[in-house]
């Protein structure tokens, strides 16, 4: 599926500040940031360590509610400051898929369960739940692995089933958080072309914190970050979607 | 399998080591209300085998399960002199302590009517019922006594001809059943340097008194044995049996003995109340009291290892809330957790109950509607151990997952 420029687009973020803390351990992590990716586009956030990108991240992920701003996802109004607007735990369970650093799996459910719990969440029945957990692994390459505990697996192999978990919902944004950190090169490079297949095939909007430059050229577009404020774009990637950015 | 299910496989020798103390104290609850019922099993064992329709007993006393009674022996013929009453019969119940292979024994007599009553009625584990009017007893397994062994008592010796389980006293010691006679002379044995003591201070009295001193003959025969002497009843017993005919109302025959001056009457269901209000209602209460503070205790050991089990599960609890899961599901996971705990206790508690009670010294009686009870009881402190879980799960931030 392509995007169409008059659908809402995946995220729509107006004015975001973000203060952790308060009086003198205050500390400032967004300071007015807006962004806007569209469906089936793939953006990277790029940054220094402690620039906020994980914030705006979790912010857009409805986890960690800015201070104040606006944030709409799929033209849905959901967070107006810290004011929630929608159910935002039955929003994250329909609309979005969470990749963190760490796979964050369930240390006592196998890979398949890890998968099969998040279709679970959203009431599919187990049996169509565990036969579309098992095409997952299948299509990361892990599904020799399926039965095993988390622990049982290699670093690399918990992030494909963790990345198999964000997709198991068809989710209509993904976000990830450093992905590939604890991933060799060709594996990182790996899960990045999986989500801008994802993106490019069923219209997701991918937002992705990453340090690795190597995969950049998978990007439509890059942002950049640095102390709470994000920067005009450094260069223009491959390009199947325009740039939307705000001014 | 459910989440639950799948998490207590990972913590499986925590988790089961929790489940055999929570079934120990769970069985020591079972245990708690098998000893109750045995009690009152143990207690009414006799009021209800011995078949009497009616209790005649001493004037305001209780009867003999409750106190001393006593009544003359001639009582038994003018209870059977009443119309409508088929059958009396004479009962004598008192307890000794004796040793029996160095131990301490100690025995609860009944005398039984001989020839009316020979014994038929008990239930019988070995032997056979009494078939001679002395020198025979019946004796409950508990006393330890076996078949063919002799016990001397007082100035006799007494042979085991049958023995019988379960029949025990309301406090515990295990009944030993005699001929009415036998049952006086092991009561009321007396050494025979007593007995010349007492001759000689009867003969004493008597000559003091101004009617021996007329009548020389009185001190000789006061100086002779008790039976000899009209004015010395013979010796009493503890309670007259009626039985009443067929086909006439036990009140009205109850109603006309009743009226006797020197004697009370208690029906045999009068009988059963006296000895479960009196005797057992302060064991019961005791005993439910520690159930209760042992129900409370289970609840806390569950509530406390539930409890870890979240704080151990918080990470992944934040997970599943940031995955957009219900609460409902949330929750779910920690009262399956306990409610399997509590299944598990329960089954360990019956199984090991099962092993453990036939040991224990008195009789623990597992009802059906104990089983069920402590089954009710076992899914309430599950729920209730489970609510602090919950809470802390309630509380855990999806961001949690970041940390
Ligand atoms: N929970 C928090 N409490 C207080 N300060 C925080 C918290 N999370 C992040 N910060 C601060 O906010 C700033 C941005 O952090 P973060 O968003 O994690 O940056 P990045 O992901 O770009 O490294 C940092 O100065 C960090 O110390
Ligand atoms: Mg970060």
């Amino acid at each position: 599926m392509k995007s169409n420029l008059d659908d809402p687009p995946a995220i729509e973020a107006h004015e975001l500040t973000k203060i952790y803390g308060r009086d003198n351990t205050e500390v400032v992590a967004l300071r007015g940031v807006s962004v806007r990716v569209a469906r089936g586009e793939v953006v990277a956030l790029l940054g220094p360590s402690g620039a906020g990108k994980s914030t705006l991240l979790t912010a857009i992920g409805l986890i960690n509610p800015p201070t104040t701003g606006r944030i709409a996802i799929g033209g849905v109004a959901v967070l107006n400051g810290p004011r929630p607007l929608v159910d935002l735990r039955a929003f994250r369970r329909r609309h979005l898929g969470f990749v963190f650093q760490k796979a964050n799996l369930i240390p006592f459910l196998s890979a398949r369960r890890n998968v099969q719990i998040a279709l679970e969440i959203n009431d599919v029945p187990a049996r169509a739940a565990r036969q579309r957990a098992l095409e997952l692994l299948d299509y990361l390459g892990v599904a020799d692995r399926a039965d095993h505990l988390p622990d049982e697996l290699s670093g690399g192999q918990q992030q494909r089933v963790a990345v198999a978990r964000a997709l198991a919902n068809q989710p209509s944004l993904i976000l990830a958080d450093e992905p590939t950190a604890a991933l060799d090169s060709h594996r990182g490079r790996q899960v990045m072309e999986l989500f801008r297949k994802v993106a490019h095939e069923r219209g997701a909007g991918v937002l992705v914190v990453t340090h690795d430059h190597r995969s950049l050229d998978l990007f439509d577009r890059t942002l950049e970050m640095e102390d709470g404020r994000l920067h005009e774009p450094v260069r223009a990637t491959s390009s199947s979607v325009p740039g939307q950015n705000p001014p | 399998m459910t989440l639950a299910a799948h998490d207590i496989r990972h913590n499986l020798g925590r988790f089961a080591l929790t489940a055999v103390g929570i079934g120990l104290l769970l069985m020591i609850v079972l245990g708690m209300s098998g000893i109750y019922r045995g009690m009152i099993d143990d207690a009414l064992v006799v009021v209800d085998g011995i078949g009497a329709d009616l209790w005649v007993v001493q004037r305001d006393t209780r009867g003999p399960f409750a106190e001393i009674s006593r009544v003359p022996m001639n009582l038994e013929e003018r209870v059977r002199a009443v119309p409508g009453v088929a059958g009396a019969r004479s009962f004598v119940s008192h307890s000794i302590q004796r040793e029996h292979r160095g131990e301490p024994q100690r025995i609860t007599v009944q005398g039984l009517a001989w020839p009316d009553d020979k014994g038929e009625w008990l239930p019988l584990a070995a032997g056979r019922p009494l078939a001679q009017a002395h020198f025979e007893i019946i004796a409950d397994e508990s006393l330890g006594l076996t078949v063919g062994e002799v016990v001397p008592l007082g100035k006799d010796r007494y042979t085991v001809v049958g023995t019988t389980k379960g029949m025990v006293s309301s406090g515990g010691d295990g009944l030993a059943f005699f001929t009415v006679r036998d049952a006086q002379a092991v009561q009321f044995d007396l050494p025979g340097e007593a007995i010349r003591l007492e001759r000689a201070a009867r003969r004493a009295r008597s000559g003091d008194s101004e009617l021996g001193r007329l009548s020389p003959l009185l001190l000789d025969r006061a100086a002779q044995s008790a039976a000899g002497i009209p004015a010395i009843g013979p010796a009493m017993i503890s309670a007259v049996l009626v039985k009443v005919a067929p086909g006439h109302d036990i009140a009205r025959v109850a109603a006309s003995i009743a009226n006797w001056p020197d004697v009370s009457l208690h029906t045999a269901a009068g009988q059963r109340d006296l000895l479960l209000r009196g005797m057992i209602d302060k064991a019961r209460r005791q005993l439910g009291l520690f159930r209760a503070l042992l129900v409370v205790i289970s609840t806390i050991i569950m509530a406390l290892i539930i409890y870890t089990l979240t704080l151990d599960k918080v990470h992944d609890i934040a997970l599943l809330k940031l995955m957009g899961a219900r609460n409902g599901m949330i929750a779910g996971l920690i009262l399956q957790q306990a409610l399997l705990l509590g299944a598990i206790g329960y089954v360990i508690a019956y199984a090991l109950g099962g092993w453990v009670f036939p040991r224990f010294p008195r009789r623990v009686l597992i009802a059906p509607a104990d089983l069920w009870a402590l089954a009710g009881v076992v899914v309430a402190i599950s729920c209730v151990a489970s609510l602090l879980g919950i809470w802390k799960a309630m509380r855990v931030e999806p961001n949690k997952v970041l940390s």
